[in-house]
């Protein structure tokens, strides 16, 4: 296949990017996208020029690094991790855009590298269970209802990638907030912590600077691990009943 | 002097350990290691990097009680440490199933598994402790899998005849990983552990013979920073990526090890690597990584290959008596259950014979039409179903309906860092833990105890041997202007300036993909005395011309990934050398390590107990300088040494 | 590791500050939102009893004037004249303040959230954002519009105070009268469309199950405010209502 790709290309994040364009030639259908873009960069070296940096690792569509918006989708065409899409989603002759995630939460590092730590920080302010290691009952000394562990795990799946964020037209991180929020609140160990866990959470979510939900939807869409839309009423649900809870 | 002119060193023993009945070991040190005061913990900081299943729980357990912990990654978050892929479960022996499992069980397992070339006394206290971990990880809502009446479901994984394994879907690494990501978080937050994320550690500096801190760059602004400490703890992880494609993440690699290994931590085994049985095979020379399939497939899948050579009808096409399950024919008793190593030889060995499927005849179908017969579709689905997905997304074939194609890949390594017992390396004050170091899985490792290693040493083993280095102490602080120091640094940037200097006409990844098809073909699934020796003829020549050729594009002081990855591959370019020397030097087959020259007379894996039952730990004399063998001699007082029989 | 040799101290957390209710909600994105949540719907439940009052319309001028007196007479003699219906424009007003300041303050922060565009522009709009954003805007222009046309008469040329139904018919004699109202009403239509169901999900009612459920709700009300307003205009230009 030969195709056309047009990448957001940023030297800094003090420096303005813009858009440019690239031919590639002989990419195979098998590819994933990033080897593909390996093979653009592998030219890229060659001839002198920087190649594109993009963020990646595990390339099995878990470790959550990779992050492109490709023809104006998160993660592009496909429902799954930019790593895990390949090129016989396109076809011989194609122009291709590629963009890094877009939310002021999320400044641009270099090219298609973003910075995803206020994640990070959303999870410090609340997102775990205090368990000290060896302070832990027996595993089975409390039994979790099948459901509520089903529950835990459809919520815990998230990895962190932030396509939520990059397809929502308000750079809202309510997605990823409530995933985590939901994973904990849902099992009896998270249930201690439950009223600060959810009100610390949106505190500092909101703190970061990510717009608010208007319930468009386009994040679940995006959503690589299929983190459904209600999750967002469900920790709406658990917000509402903290303030009633902590105020008494 | 030649690098094949090893010298053999002084013996090498462990004296952390206890003597003793080997279950009060584990006890009886932590009773006799010094405690630091509680009041004077946090006047030490401990460096930690890594944020893996160790790092991340040593990390969080070591500011639970007290310590200032510096801790790093390379990449942009903690969650996202290779750790996080790892598919099936975590072994513990909970007996949770009343199906005779033990501690002791679990022990003798392990030992076995790891064709006995692993230390008793450590391999105990990880079944010890892998009851343990189960709790912890609960108590953090790690949502394992659940029985309806709300218990915690296992399953049986990989050549063990019990059901111990602990999962949470395919995605246990998952799941275990952000636990301790968790606890870590709540670490940060609390600023006892301060995080440095997208650095990465370039060397280790060691101060009038202890390590005392490290050189790290940070990878967005390229500057190169020293960070002091008391104590230095590695949990960076496996070298697999020495053979460029394997299952370790893109920037999985071997430089903070290396590095360790140069300032005087002996490295041990760096021969005993693991092949992985069930992975997607390669589709073409653009293949950047492979992946894998849970082993958890080989429950209900059964393997096979045509029996005739060459032959290139569908796989549906094919009765089934002209189909050969080599595994089944085999091994009778443990049929498509066999351990890794075994299972991954028998899929070459039917390759090589010309009867492998798919492109280049590099696979061996994994055929799930009689599960479904057995069980239903829905049924397989449940179990498999994300596994199932993730194939047919790569591959574009639907599993349901066509055998997979499964082909070995390398995925672990058990070899790294020599650690006596209280995980410390031959440099004081440096630790390793997690696949970073060489210790509890022997010459091959069992399905399910990657993850029970990495959190027992993460959270119980070594937040309690790091004590006693600590209480026996002094230390004063370190300046920035010692010679040590300056030393380190100086190196440090030397090499950089000289990486981006060169201005060659090869890319990092080509030298990289070079070193790797050397090794695969030489020093992966079957090694052999002269294909060693032409790798190692080879490898100095290919270090010659990557310094002479490489061109890595733009600056230090930027990011830059190119200057990321020619850097690590000159640390592989080392390694390798190791790698195979020490296989050279290994005239016996064991575990993961299998010499064409040692068989029985069926073709098995020989092993030569009497010659080799020692680990091999290397110490570094110079890049391509003869290294010295210290070995350190194995005793099975417990479980004794039998030729592994699967059939 | 016993727990007495635990040195860690407790973080303070972010709501141990124990701030107001109302700073609590306000401060909060997901608190605002469920500002935005009650506010409307307190809104679109006067809009039900609003359009069941347009329906007396079409039967005669009497029954349509006595319904505009009753409704300064209702809660007598407990309550003095015209106070209950005070009463009710002051929860409306409250209502309305509190949506609008909620929603420009959320949105403002929204379009900070996500400064840059894609360069390539997804056809797919975001439908619900931008109709209830411009459907708020038009929807706050015709309160006002409203008001002075029927309740103050100020821009009612042929108005007579006491005499709601004439003024009605007044209204939607003149062609930029029906312009005005119609697209307001389908603007109505629209963002009940999205708010009902929206409100629901902020309040924490929404799940897998109960989606369908609120969605198709969401659509009938909708449905049905909006053919019950559009019914008056249509008439009276169809000569129906006179």
């Amino acid at each position: 296949m030969k195709l056309n790709l047009r990448i957001w290309r940023q030297k800094n994040a003090d420096t303005p990017g813009a858009m440019a364009t690239y031919e590639v030639d002989g990419i195979s259908s098998d590819m994933s996208f990033l080897e593909m873009l390996d093979t653009l960069n592998e030219d890229l070296i060659l001839r002198g020029e920087e190649p594109v940096a993009f963020d990646h690792d595990c390339r099995e569509g878990i470790c959550g690094a990779c992050s492109l918006v490709i023809n104006g989708d998160a993660h592009g065409p496909e429902r799954t991790t930019t790593c895990q899409l390949h090129m016989r989603s396109f076809r011989d002759g194609d122009t291709i855009d590629v963009e890094p995630w877009r939310a002021s939460a999320f400044p641009v590092v270099k090219d298609l590298v973003v910075d995803r730590s206020a994640f990070d920080r959303i999870i410090q302010a609340g997102g775990y269970i205090s368990a000290p290691t060896g302070s832990a009952p027996d595993a089975h000394a409390t039994p979790v209802p099948k459901p509520d562990a089903d529950s835990a795990f459809e919520h815990a799946e998230c990895i962190g990638c932030g396509a939520c964020v990059a397809a929502c037209p308000n750079g809202s991180a309510m997605l990823f907030t409530s995933a985590k929020v939901n994973h904990l609140n849902v099992l009896p160990q998270g249930a201690p912590e439950r009223e600060t866990r959810v009100l610390d959470m949106v505190a500092a979510m909101d703190d970061e600077g990510f717009g608010g939900c208007t319930l468009t939807g386009e994040c679940a869409t995006a959503c690589p691990k299929g983190i459904p839309l209600p999750s967002i009423a469900a920790m709406n649900k658990e917000w509402l009943r903290a303030t009633r809870k902590v105020r008494r | 002097m030649d690098y094949l002119d090893h010298t053999t060193g002084a013996p090498l023993a462990d004296t952390k350990a206890p003597a003793g009945p080997v279950e009060q070991r584990w006890d009886r040190r932590r009773f006799e290691a010094k405690l630091v005061n509680p009041a004077n913990r946090r006047k030490h900081t401990v460096i930690v990097v890594g944020t893996g299943l160790a790092g991340g729980a040593a990390g969080a357990t070591l500011a639970e009680q007290g310590y200032h912990v510096e801790q790093f990654c390379y990449q942009d978050s903690p969650r996202r440490a290779h750790s996080i892929a790892a598919q099936g479960g975590i072994n513990a022996a909970k007996n949770y199933r009343n199906d005779g499992d033990s501690v002791h069980r679990l022990f003798y397992d392990t030992v076995k598994g790891g064709d006995f070339r692993a230390r008793e006394s450590n391999v105990h206290r990880l079944a010890e402790i892998s009851v343990e971990i189960i709790d912890q990880c609960v108590a953090q809502g790690v949502p394992f899998a659940r029985e309806y009446g709300g218990l915690l479901d296992t399953r049986s994984f990989g050549g063990v005849q019990v059901s111990r394994t602990f999962y949470a879907r395919g995605q246990t690494g998952q799941q275990l990983l952000l636990g301790a990501y968790q606890a870590l978080s709540r670490q940060i937050a609390a600023g006892t552990v301060t995080m440095h994320p997208r650095t990465e550690m370039l060397d280790l500096i060691v101060v009038d013979g202890r390590a005392r801190g490290i050189v790290a760059r940070d990878l967005i602004t390229g500057g190169i920073s020293t960070y002091f400490a008391d104590a230095v703890v590695l949990a960076t992880g496996g070298y697999g990526n020495v053979f460029y494609l394997s299952t370790n993440a893109m920037n999985s690699n071997a430089t903070a090890v290396w590095r360790a290994h140069r300032r005087g931590a002996w490295f041990a085994n760096p021969c005993f690597t693991q092949i992985h049985p069930t992975c997607i095979p390669r589709t073409g020379d653009h293949q950047s990584k492979l992946t894998l399939m849970s082993e958890s497939l080989r429950n209900d899948g059964r393997i096979w290959v045509p029996k005739a050579r060459g032959d290139a009808r569908p796989p549906n096409e094919i009765p089934d008596d002209e189909r050969d399950y080599y595994l089944e024919r085999i091994y009778p008793s443990f049929g498509n259950l066999v351990p890794r190593d075994i299972a991954s030889r028998a899929a070459k060995n039917v390759c090589d014979e010309g009867r492998g499927v798919g492109p280049g005849g590099q696979g061996v179908y994994l055929d799930f039409a009689d599960a479904i017969r057995r069980m239903g579709r829905e049924k397989v689905e449940e179990k498999y179903g994300n596994l199932f997905e993730m194939y047919e997304r790569i591959t574009a074939e639907n599993p349901y309906e066509i055998p997979m194609r499964i082909y070995p890949a390398v995925h672990y390594t058990m070899g790294g860092l020599w650690v006596d017992y209280d995980l410390q390396t031959t440099i004081p004050g440096l630790f390793a833990i997690g696949e970073a170091n060489f210790s509890d899985h022997g010459a091959n490792r069992l399905g399910a105890s990657a993850l029970m290693q990495g959190l027992a040493d993460g959270y119980f083993v070594l937040p309690s041997t790091i004590n006693d280095y600590l209480a026996r102490g002094t230390f004063d602080a370190v300046g920035a202007g010692h010679p040590a120091v300056a030393e380190a640094v100086a190196e440090v940037e030397d090499r950089l300036n000289l990486l981006l200097a060169v201005g060659g006409d090869r890319t990092p990844d080509s030298f990289h993909r070079e070193i790797g098809e050397l090794m695969w073909e030489f020093g992966g699934m079957a090694r052999t005395d002269e294909g060693l020796r032409k790798a190692l003829d080879r490898i100095p020549q290919i270090r010659e011309e990557f310094w002479r050729r490489i061109k890595v594009p733009g600056t230090g002081e930027e990011f830059n990934q190119s200057l990321e990855k020619a850097n690590r591959v000159v640390d592989y370019l080392e390694l390798a050398e190791l790698m195979c020397l020490d296989a050279l030097h290994r005239t016996e087959s064991c575990g993961g390590h299998f010499r064409e020259e040692s068989r029985t007379p069926d073709g098995e894996a020989a092993r030569k107990d009497d010659e080799f039952a020692y680990a091999a730990a290397w110490e570094f004399t110079g890049t391509g300088a003869p290294p010295v063998l210290h070995k350190e001699d194995l005793v099975f007082e417990y479980v004794h040494p039998t030729q592994r029989s699967y059939a | 590791m016993a727990l007495g040799t635990r040195t860690e101290e407790k973080k303070p957390s972010r709501t141990d500050r124990q701030p107001s209710v109302i700073r609590l909600f306000w401060r909060s994105t997901v608190g605002k939102k469920a500002v935005m949540a009650v506010s409307g719907l307190i809104m679109l439940g006067y809009l039900v009893a609003h359009m069941m009052g347009n329906l007396k319309i079409f039967f005669g001028a009497d029954e349509f004037n006595a319904y505009g007196h009753w409704l300064r007479t209702m809660g007598e003699p407990v309550l003095h004249y015209s106070w209950a219906l005070w009463l009710v424009r002051v929860v409306l007003l409250l209502a309305v303040v509190g949506h609008g300041v909620a929603a420009y303050q959320l949105s403002r922060r929204d379009i900070a959230a996500r400064p840059d565009k894609y360069v390539h522009r997804k056809r797919r709009p975001s439908y619900a954002t931008r109709t209830m954003r411009w459907g708020g805007i038009i929807l706050a222009l015709f309160i006002v519009w409203h008001l002075l046309d029927l309740t103050t008469l100020t821009v009612n040329e042929n108005a007579r105070p006491g005499h709601p139904y004439e003024n009605v018919v007044a209204t939607f004699s003149t062609w930029y009268g029906n312009v005005v109202y119609i697209v307001a009403m389908l603007a109505v239509g629209l963002h009940i469309r999205h708010g009902f169901w929206s409100a629901a999900q902020t309040l924490g009612m929404g799940n897998a199950t109960r989606d369908r459920v609120l969605k198709t709700a969401a659509d009938g009300l909708a449905l049905l405010l909006t053919a019950g307003f559009l019914s008056v205009p249509v008439a009276v230009m169809t000569g129906v209502v006179s």
